[in-house]
């Protein structure tokens, strides 16, 4: 069974780190992954930077645009990675856009990411049926988990689409918005959580954007089964280097 | 064939909406209205009131005689640059902010290069009295000074794209990011055939009024509504699009296509995305564009701001790869010496952007009978300075 999977049965409330590959030093993907799971983080994932990264707000732009520029690429991630799985053995996520994946080939990249040991993939500007259509057989034959988003404004028959899809976890995105824009919840967000948990979906929910601290992970995972923090990891990383990952994780999880 | 697009949102393989979910419900609730609304009678009325009193249409069709003589063949200018602020961007905006209207939209964002596509929505959204928001990039704001306080004038917020590399493209992120962040109330004029589905098929209708003028200007002119070819420039392909659209499936009338090669195609310097580029997603389409093998989007470079994009809209994508248009660059140095050339034998002085279309003379040589439409883009007025520098005026 896929780590994710296996993940997701655990009972307890989940919490899912992003962070930038080759940011804040090219070299710092190892370190990071492995400092997030000593931490007790559940599940991780690697963002491959793009120059054009057009859901995400100033820090992960910024966070985007320093990779590239310490060089890193599809390729040399998949090197960092090689042996990754000798010391972590958490769910790893690789999340990016697309067009990095389409260049490498889709087949070539789900096979390196199985030889890898990676356990799933987030693309966002992946449309769910374009992946129905021509991607998911592939997908499937690496063993890889594809995680689609939806949002306060995906009607009711769409997030029914999706999770038919979904054969792991559903991303909610807490608001509309790009990431790390807003930081907190209020009434609209309430609704949706709400809205989303009465809906009775069969892939569990992990919610992502606009959560910082204790407060907010608590908020966003009173009824869903975990909650992602990407941008405040960023700035973290960003003021205080990789090597205090624990204090940042420890702030978050109660 | 067709090279039109298909009920999937496809030309031939590129096209589609490769967006993140947070876009979806916006392209999507105009994707399910945009024909609808275009269809009917009153939406029709006020477009074609508004581009024959307010824009100046029609555009004249005209016989431009010492450059017909000088290249020994039939050459006919659309003059798309005599419309209301100087170009055929306008065209564009003005069936867009109707869109808008009939969505309920209140606030209107934009993307701007040079800043005609910004001056356009500006004065559209002044015409409607709509608030207008106009992303552009940091060093375009500072080399299109003139556009940009032209936009002032009209009431709109400039603002700087402050990411990347500063220029076209992310301007066009920081729009998709606004709208990302405003789902409701916003809608998003793109001033290309460019983005994902319906807005290359939206903005090909809207500018598809150039074609549609051409055929009957022709027939008055010549007897015939069908040119041999049809030439235009390249950016995202919005002009081109226009001109192309009523000839795409009569494979009598030839197409086409002038993008900027820069310094030289391969000089490290360009923006000729077909000879270029390579299949692969830009702003929510699959479509060619400049990249590096690791799928990176590259920073084109041309002397003409609006030419100054990594990728091509999706039509002509699928016009280079089916053979069905010819694609050409010209050069930096080919485009001045046309613009020019242009100015002294008939007295108009084009757009850089429209200079590279006339350089087609220095790529191909046409035969005395045939009628050559170029479509007249857009007026040099925003571009004197750089003409000024270029021949030392
Ligand atoms: C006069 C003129 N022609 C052409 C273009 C290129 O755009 P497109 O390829 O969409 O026609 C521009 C863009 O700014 C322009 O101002």
């Amino acid at each position: 069974m896929n780590r994710i999977n296996q993940k997701l049965k655990e009972g307890k409330k989940l919490l899912s780190i992003y962070f930038t590959a080759g940011y804040p030093n090219i070299n710092d993907t190892i370190t990071i992954i492995q400092n997030l799971e000593k931490s007790g983080v559940d599940m991780i994932e690697i963002g491959l930077p793009f120059s054009d990264p057009l859901a995400d707000g100033p820090t992960i732009q910024d966070s985007s645009t320093k990779a590239l520029q310490n060089g890193m690429t599809s390729e040399l991630l998949f090197q960092q990675l090689k042996d990754i799985r000798k010391t972590v053995s958490i769910p790893l996520i690789i999340m990016g856009y697309f067009n990095p994946v389409m260049q490498y080939g889709v087949e070539a990249f789900c096979k390196k990411c199985q030889e890898i040991g990676i356990d799933g993939l987030i693309l966002p500007d992946l449309p769910v049926d374009v992946y129905a259509e021509q991607y998911k057989d592939t997908f499937e034959k690496y063993g890889l988990i594809s995680v689609f988003l939806i949002t306060p404004q995906t009607s009711d028959e769409r997030i029914r689409y999706i999770d038919s899809v979904s054969d792991g976890f559903i991303y909610m995105v807490s608001s509309a918005s790009t990431t790390g824009a807003k930081s907190g919840f209020g009434n609209a967000q309430e609704d949706y959580f709400n809205r989303i948990a009465n809906m009775k979906l069969s892939n569990p929910q992990i919610v992502g954007f606009g959560i910082s601290n204790n407060e907010t992970f608590m908020q966003a995972t009173k009824q869903a089964k975990g909650a992602i923090i990407g941008s405040a990891f960023i700035k973290h990383v960003t003021a205080n280097g990789v090597d205090t990952i624990d204090t940042f994780v420890d702030n978050i999880k109660p | 064939m067709s090279y039109n697009i298909n009920e999937k949102g496809y030309y031939g393989e590129f096209g589609g909406a490769f967006i993140p979910e947070m876009l979806y419900p916006n392209v999507e609730e105009l994707r399910q209205n945009y024909l609808k609304v275009m269809a009917e009678p009153l939406f029709q009325e006020e477009f074609n009131q508004l581009l024959k009193d307010y824009v100046g249409r029609p555009s004249p069709l005209y016989f431009a005689k010492r450059l017909s003589e000088k290249y020994n063949t039939k050459v006919y200018l659309k003059r798309e640059d005599l419309n209301h602020t100087g170009a055929h961007k306008v065209n564009n905006t003005i069936g867009q902010i109707l869109m808008a209207k009939r969505l309920g939209k209140t606030r209107i964002i934009a993307e701007t290069g040079a800043g005609q596509h910004g001056v356009a929505t500006a004065t559209v959204c002044a015409l409607m009295g709509m608030e207008c928001i106009v992303y552009m990039g940091e060093i375009d704001i500072a080399r299109q000074a003139p556009n940009v306080a032209r936009m002032k004038m009209l009431g709109a917020e400039v603002r700087p794209a402050l990411s990347g590399s500063r220029t076209l493209k992310d301007a066009t992120n920081e729009a998709i990011r606004d709208w990302i962040n405003n789902p409701v109330d916003t809608h998003y004029i793109i001033g290309s055939a460019i983005g994902p589905h319906p807005y290359p098929d939206m903005v090909t209708r809207f500018q598809s009024i150039i074609s549609e003028e051409i055929k009957w200007q022709l027939k008055e002119h010549e007897g015939k509504e069908n040119p041999d070819y049809v030439v235009a420039c390249i950016g995202g392909g919005s002009n081109a699009a226009g001109t192309y659209y009523h000839f795409l499936d009569n494979e009598d009338v030839g197409i086409i296509a002038v993008e900027a090669a820069g310094k030289g195609i391969h000089s490290g310097e360009s923006a000729a995305t077909s000879a270029l580029g390579k299949e692969g997603i830009i702003h929510g389409c699959k479509t060619l564009l400049m990249q590096t093998n690791d799928g990176q989007i590259t920073e084109p470079y041309s002397i003409s701001a609006g030419l100054d994009y990594p990728g091509v809209g999706p039509m002509h994508s699928h016009l280079y790869k089916s053979g069905r248009g010819e694609f050409y660059s010209a050069t930096d140095d080919e485009a001045m010496t046309a613009g020019l050339e242009l100015a002294q034998l008939e007295g108009i002085i084009p757009a850089i952007e429209t200079s590279h279309a006339l350089a087609i003379f220095s790529h191909k040589t046409f035969e005395p009978n045939d009628i050559v439409v170029i479509s007249l883009s857009g007026r040099g007025d925003k571009d004197l300075q750089n003409y000024i520098d270029y021949f030392k005026l």
